[in-house]
């Protein structure tokens, strides 16, 4: 176990936007500069790299561009929107092995200026490499959104879930955004009449149930727990982390598989509580991905906040706002601050536990932070 | 409709894959299933979308539990009848529960395509 061995003491992030003019590997750089002077240790002591296998700059290049030294330690983990606290815990697991001493995690794109290619734009040949996809896509399955949906759709049904409980999510969150000059919807606010007259995307879910694009870069710096003592932040501890996928699960298209509306974020939350020990009762703030609202009610319930089917309602009485039950997504998240594969969550999750948030929840000691629920997932509990 | 059986536990496999999870060193076999089931979920996509859908949107998609086994689940569209448009029957009107059964549309000289009309119980 690496239990408290490891601890996050800089983080670092470009301004989120639209059509920002410098390069997915420039912003990179200065994501990663940013953390590093945040964290007051210099760049010729970093020796570890981690990020997404979605992350269009390689490691090689990023070092040769910011002058780094002699690296021991890189390594990718896979799925999107499922990868970020896998990255962050392989490298903490790096870390405290000794695999190297400085490690670093980005990840930068520029989805909001088309510069990547979405998977489900490819032509019908290259679909063909996928097995699953020749199932779904040629009925016009063709987005996640539309796999999100076909689960959500069924979500409600089962359980008695309206848009009104999705509308919670999107309005709780643009909430936290609209008080966070950082975020890419600061200056725009969303009422519920907004959210209901909203165009569809894929019924039963509208615009507003989607993530914002965003053109952006952040990176965190971690380094083992007694090493942390010597930096300039108030250091967070990587408590616990784990990764998961269950049986038969299928990446995005969840609904092959013998309980669909069970999915990876069980797996994933009985491996963290097995190592934590703090449990769902006794976290204060929880950042969960959220690149769709339904995501929200199904990983409540897979963390256990909630028992199962009871995702929707845990929504109601401001219990995701500060004061409520469990503040969620409180810089916003993908659907309201800037969606970066959740690395945002990430951060956020950091300056809830130095203090330092926007919308600060008041002696914040632990947070959990999550990948994506519907995709091959990780979740880490941090720590002061 | 045929789909894939593993030989020792009969379980029957869909998506279809090279090597059979249920039994991995006993190939699965091809075997016809009733082609019945009832709608577990349902979707209406509405643009942006690829070219070819942007003009049906917004179409239904639905997922079918089949009465064979209701946690194999096909993806397909609801049609009034083989050959329909996949936009024919509007969202609004398609609940989950209800009975389907398939239908074939060949598309073209090698792929038939499955869609889904309503059956009376």
């Amino acid at each position: 176990m690496i239990k408290d061995k490891t601890a996050i003491v800089g983080i670092g992030q470009t301004a989120f936007g639209k059509k920002l003019p410098e390069s997915e590997l420039e912003l990179a750089c200065t994501a990663v500069l940013n953390a590093l002077d945040d964290a007051g240790i210099d760049r010729a002591e970093l020796d570890g790299l981690a990020s997404y296998t979605q992350e269009s700059n390689s490691e090689v290049e990023l070092a040769r561009n910011l002058g780094l030294g002699d690296i021991t330690y890189f390594s990718q983990v896979g799925y999107g929107g499922g990868a970020g606290p896998g990255v962050i815990g392989n490298l903490a697991m790096a870390v405290a092995t000794g695999q190297c001493r400085v490690g670093v995690a980005w990840r930068s794109r520029k989805r909001a200026s088309g510069a990547v290619r979405r998977p489900w734009s490819k032509s019908s040949s290259s679909l063909q490499e996928e097995i699953a996809v020749n199932y779904t896509r040629p009925f016009g399955v063709i987005r996640p959104v539309d796999e999100i949906a076909l689960l959500a759709r069924r979500y409600m049904h089962e359980y008695g879930a309206t848009r009104e409980h999705l509308a919670n999510v999107a309005l709780a969150q643009r909430k936290y955004a609209n008080n966070n000059p950082n975020a890419q919807m600061f200056a725009k606010t969303l009422s519920r009449e907004d959210y209901m007259n909203a165009r569809w995307i894929s019924q039963p879910l509208c615009l507003f149930d989607n993530c914002l694009e965003t053109d952006g870069a952040l990176a965190a710096v971690i380094v083992s727990a007694e090493h942390a003592r010597d930096c300039r932040q108030r250091p967070v501890l990587i408590h616990a982390w784990a990764q998961g996928f269950h049986s038969q699960h299928q990446t995005m298209q969840n609904f092959f598989c013998d309980d669909p509306l069970r999915g990876p974020s069980w797996v994933a939350a009985r491996q963290l509580y097995r190592q934590s020990d703090i449990q769902a009762r006794d976290i204060d703030v929880a950042q969960i991905y959220d690149a769709f609202t339904p995501l929200i009610p199904l990983s409540l319930e897979g963390y256990g906040f909630c028992a199962r089917g009871e995702g929707a309602a845990f929504t109601e009485n401001g219990n995701l706002e500060l004061g409520g039950k469990l503040p969620v997504n409180t810089s916003g998240g993908g659907l309201s601050e800037a969606y970066v594969h959740g690395f945002n969550l990430l951060t956020e999750g950091v300056r809830q536990l130095r203090g330092t948030a926007r919308n600060q929840v008041p002696g914040a000691a632990s947070c959990l932070v999550t990948a994506g629920e519907g995709v091959p997932t990780g979740a880490l509990i941090l720590r002061r | 409709m045929r789909l894939q059986q593993c030989p020792v536990t009969g379980r029957l496999i869909f998506p279809p894959r090279p090597v059979n999870p249920w039994s991995p060193r006993d190939k699965a076999l091809w075997t016809t299933v009733s082609s019945t089931g009832t709608i577990w979920s349902v979707i209406a996509p509405h643009p942006p979308l690829m070219l070819d859908f942007t003009d049906l949107a917004p179409y239904n998609a639905i997922v079918v539990a089949l009465d064979a086994d209701p946690t194999i689940r096909l993806v397909g569209n609801l049609v009034p009848e083989a050959g329909a448009a996949i936009n024919a029957i509007a969202y609004e009107e398609i609940e989950i529960g209800e009975a389907v059964q398939v239908v074939f549309e060949r598309i073209n000289d090698e792929i038939p395509l499955p869609r889904w009309v309503r059956r009376m119980r």
